[in-house]
C-alpha cells in the first residue's frame, strides 16, 4: 500500500494504471524491482542501445527517445506488446515520426522483456512502476 | 601608409582577377569568421557562416551570382527549396525566399536548369538569365512513382555530360532480412528489394514523368547513397554507399561489439554501367581488404563473397554515414586539392557502445581520375564537442557540399540549418 501511494504521488497520471496493477498478485517488491532494473540494463545494452542509444535519447529521424514517452510511460500491455510484436509504421512519438522498424524481440524470455521494460520505465528520468514476468507472459498467451 | 594600400589594393584585384572571374558584385573574399566558425581547418583556410536556422538543410548547389538553393528535409512555411542570396557582397546571406512544397534531399545545377528530388519524384526548374526560378510553382515533373520505403527514403541526383540524371533508390531494409534488423534472421533468398531499390537508376534529363520502364537500374547492389557526383576527369559516377548496420547486435556470435562499430567500411565506388557492389549479400571489410559474405547469407566473418561485385575506390571507416561527395574543380585551394573528392560525414549513430565518429569533412586526393589511397579529415568541429556518444549531442552535423564560383567550399548542417563556406586565404 505504501509503495501504491507513493507511486501515486510520483506519478499521478499512472495512478491508475498503479491501481489496476494492485489486482495483480505478481508485483514485485522495491527490493526485487531493483533487481530488475539491473538485470534489464544489461538486456537493454545488448537488444536496444544500439538503436535508442546508451542514454535513450534515441537518434534523430530514425529511432525514437525512451525518455517520457507516452509508449514507455503508458499502459504497460501496449507497451509489452512493442517488444513482442515490433512495429514498422511511423509511429508518432512527440510529434516526430522515425524511419527504421522497431523489431520483433518475441526472442527474449518473459522474464527478460519484463526487466528490460521495467529498466527503461526507471532510467531516462522516466519513474513508473515494475512489469512483470507473468504480465508478459500473458500478453504473449493473447497474442497465440 | 599608402604603400601597403596600394599593395592591399592590388593583391585584392589580382586575386578577384584570377579567382573569381564571373561574380559580379563581390570583389574581395568575405571575411573569414573570428573563430573560422567554430571549424578546425588546415592552415591557411578560413571559414564563415553565409546562413543559419534555415531548416533541416540537406543538399545545396551555388548559382555563378554567388547565390545559393538548398534543398530542406522538411519544409518550412512551406517551402522545400531555400534560395539565399547575398545583395551586399559581404558574402553572407541577407535576402531568403523559397519554393517547392515538398520535403526531400536531392538538388543539382546544370546548364541553366535546377533539378530537384522529393522522396519519391524529381522536378526541374528553368532558370532565367540571372540563375532565377521564374516557374516556382510549375516545375517540370521528370521522374516519378520511385519506391519510398520508411528507411533510407531521401533520393539524390547528379547529371552526366550526355543528358543523363541519375537517382540513388535506397534499400528500405538493413540487409535484406526475412525480418528486418531482427536478430539471428536470414537473408531473403534473391533480395527482392534490388528489383525497384538498392540501386542508381538513369533517367533522361529531359524527359517528363519517367518511371521504372523508362529508367534503367544503371548500378545495384548499393544499400543506399546520399552523396554522389560526376567525375568530369574521368566521366563517370561515384558514389559513396552508406553500409549495413548492427553486425553485433544481429549476429552476436560471431561479432563484438568492437568489430561491430569498426565494420563494414564506408564504400566510395566509381560506377560503370551494370556495376554490382553486392549489397545484401556481401559488405568491405577494410582490414581484411576484401568483400566478405553477410552473415544473413551464410557468412562467417572471413568468408569472401562472389567474385562478380566490385570493390570500392576508397574504404571509409563503419557507420559514419557518407552524406555528400564533391570533385573539387576550383583554383582557389592549392594545387593537391584539384580533382579530388570533398566526403561530408553526417556522423555515426551505431558504433554504441564506442562513441560515435564522422561529423566532419574528408579530403580524398585523386589523380587522373582515381583516388590515391589517402585521406586526411579536412574540416572538423561541426559537433562543438569531441564526445559524441548519441548522435545528439552533435550541435551540427555536415550533408550537403557545393563548390562556389570562386572555388569556395559549401557545407550544409541538417541540425540547425547552418550554411558554412570555407575559404583558403593562405599563400
Ligand atoms: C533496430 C533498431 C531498434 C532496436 C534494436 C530496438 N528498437 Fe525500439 N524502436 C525502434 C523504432 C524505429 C521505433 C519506432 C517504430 C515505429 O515508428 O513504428 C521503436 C519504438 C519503440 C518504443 C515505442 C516508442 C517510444 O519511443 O516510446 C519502445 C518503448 C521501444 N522501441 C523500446 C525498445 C526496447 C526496450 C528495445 C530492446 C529490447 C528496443 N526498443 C529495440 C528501433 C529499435
Amino acid at each position: 500500500m505504501k509503495k501504491l501511494l507513493l507511486t501515486a504521488l510520483l506519478v499521478l497520471p499512472l495512478a491508475f494504471f498503479a491501481q489496476a496493477q494492485k489486482t495483480n498478485k505478481a508485483i514485485s517488491s522495491p527490493a526485487a524491482a531493483r533487481d530488475q532494473i539491473l538485470e534489464g540494463k544489461k538486456v537493454y545494452s545488448k537488444f536496444c542501445a544500439s538503436c535508442h542509444q546508451l542514454d535513450g535519447g534515441g537518434v534523430p529521424n530514425l529511432n525514437p527517445p525512451l525518455s517520457k514517452t507516452t509508449y514507455v510511460l503508458g499502459d504497460k500491455s501496449r507497451l509489452i506488446k512493442i517488444i513482442l510484436n515490433g512495429s514498422n509504421e511511423s509511429l508518432e512519438i512527440d510529434g516526430e515520426t522515425y524511419s527504421n522498424p522497431m523489431p520483433q524481440l518475441d526472442i527474449l524470455k518473459d522474464q527478460e522483456i519484463a526487466d528490460v521494460l521495467t529498466y527503461i520505465r526507471n532510467s531516462f528520468g522516466n519513474k513508473a512502476t515494475a512489469v512483470t514476468s507473468p504480465e508478459v507472459k500473458a500478453q504473449r498467451s493473447k497474442k497465440k | 601608409m599608402i604603400i601597403p594600400l596600394l599593395t592591399a589594393g592590388i593583391f585584392c584585384s589580382l586575386y578577384a582577377f584570377k579567382n573569381n572571374p564571373s561574380a559580379g558584385r563581390q570583389i574581395h573574399p568575405p571575411t573569414t569568421d573570428p573563430d573560422n566558425a567554430g571549424l578546425k581547418l588546415p592552415s591557411g583556410f578560413g571559414a564563415l557562416v553565409v546562413a543559419d536556422s534555415i531548416g533541416k538543410a540537406r543538399h545545396l548547389v551555388v548559382t555563378k551570382e554567388g547565390n545559393l538553393y538548398v534543398k530542406l528535409a522538411k519544409p518550412v512555411k512551406e517551402k522545400g527549396i531555400i534560395y539565399l542570396k547575398d545583395k551586399n557582397g559581404d558574402g553572407r546571406m541577407d535576402e531568403q525566399s523559397g519554393f517547392g512544397n515538398y520535403g526531400g534531399t536531392g538538388l543539382y545545377l546544370k546548364d541553366g536548369v535546377l533539378y530537384a528530388s522529393s522522396n519519391d519524384e524529381v522536378f526541374s526548374y528553368q532558370l532565367d538569365e540571372k540563375n532565377e526560378v521564374s516557374n516556382q510553382n510549375n516545375p517540370s515533373k521528370l521522374i516519378t512513382k520511385l519506391k519510398k520505403g520508411r528507411q533510407h527514403d531521401t533520393k539524390s541526383i547528379v547529371l552526366d555530360n550526355s543528358g543523363n540524371i541519375y537517382v540513388n533508390i535506397g534499400a528500405y531494409s538493413n540487409s535484406c532480412q526475412e525480418k528486418d534488423r531482427t536478430p539471428g534472421s536470414p537473408g531473403m533468398k534473391g533480395c527482392p528489394i534490388l528489383d525497384s531499390a538498392g540501386g542508381i537508376w538513369q533517367f533522361k534529363a529531359n524527359k517528363l514523368n519517367q518511371s521504372y520502364g523508362d529508367g534503367i537500374r544503371y548500378a545495384t547492389g548499393i544499400r543506399n547513397v546520399v552523396g554522389l557526383d560526376w567525375n568530369q576527369q574521368n566521366n563517370t559516377l561515384f558514389v559513396m554507399q552508406h553500409g549495413r548496420d548492427q553486425l553485433n547486435g544481429l549476429w552476436p556470435d560471431l561479432y563484438d561489439e568492437k568489430k561491430s562499430a569498426l565494420l563494414p567500411a564506408e564504400c566510395l565506388y566509381m560506377l560503370k554501367k551494370g556495376d554490382n557492389a553486392g549489397w545484401p549479400y556481401i559488405y568491405y571489410d577494410q582490414y581484411q581488404k576484401k568483400n566478405i559474405q553477410a552473415p544473413e547469407y551464410g557468412g562467417d566473418g572471413k568468408k569472401e563473397g562472389s567474385k562478380e561485385y566490385i570493390n570500392p575506390a576508397l574504404a571509409f571507416p563503419g557507420h559514419l554515414a557518407p552524406n555528400g561527395l564533391l570533385f573539387y574543380t576550383g583554383n582557389q585551394f592549392p594545387e593537391k586539392y584539384r580533382n579530388g573528392a570533398f566526403i561530408a560525414f553526417h556522423g555515426s549513430w551505431n558504433r554504441t557502445p564506442e562513441k560515435q565518429e564522422g561529423f566532419y569533412v574528408v579530403f580524398a586526393p585523386f589523380k587522373d581520375g582515381q583516388p590515391t589511397g589517402e585521406w586526411e579529415i579536412f574540416a572538423d568541429g561541426f559537433a562543438g564537442t569531441d564526445n559524441v556518444m548519441s548522435p545528439r549531442d552533435a550541435k551540427h552535423r555536415p550533408c550537403g557540399l557545393a563548390q562556389g564560383p570562386d572555388g569556395s567550399l559549401y557545407v550544409t548542417d541538417d541540425v540547425k540549418g547552418t550554411v558554412y563556406r570555407i575559404l583558403y586565404n593562405g599563400k
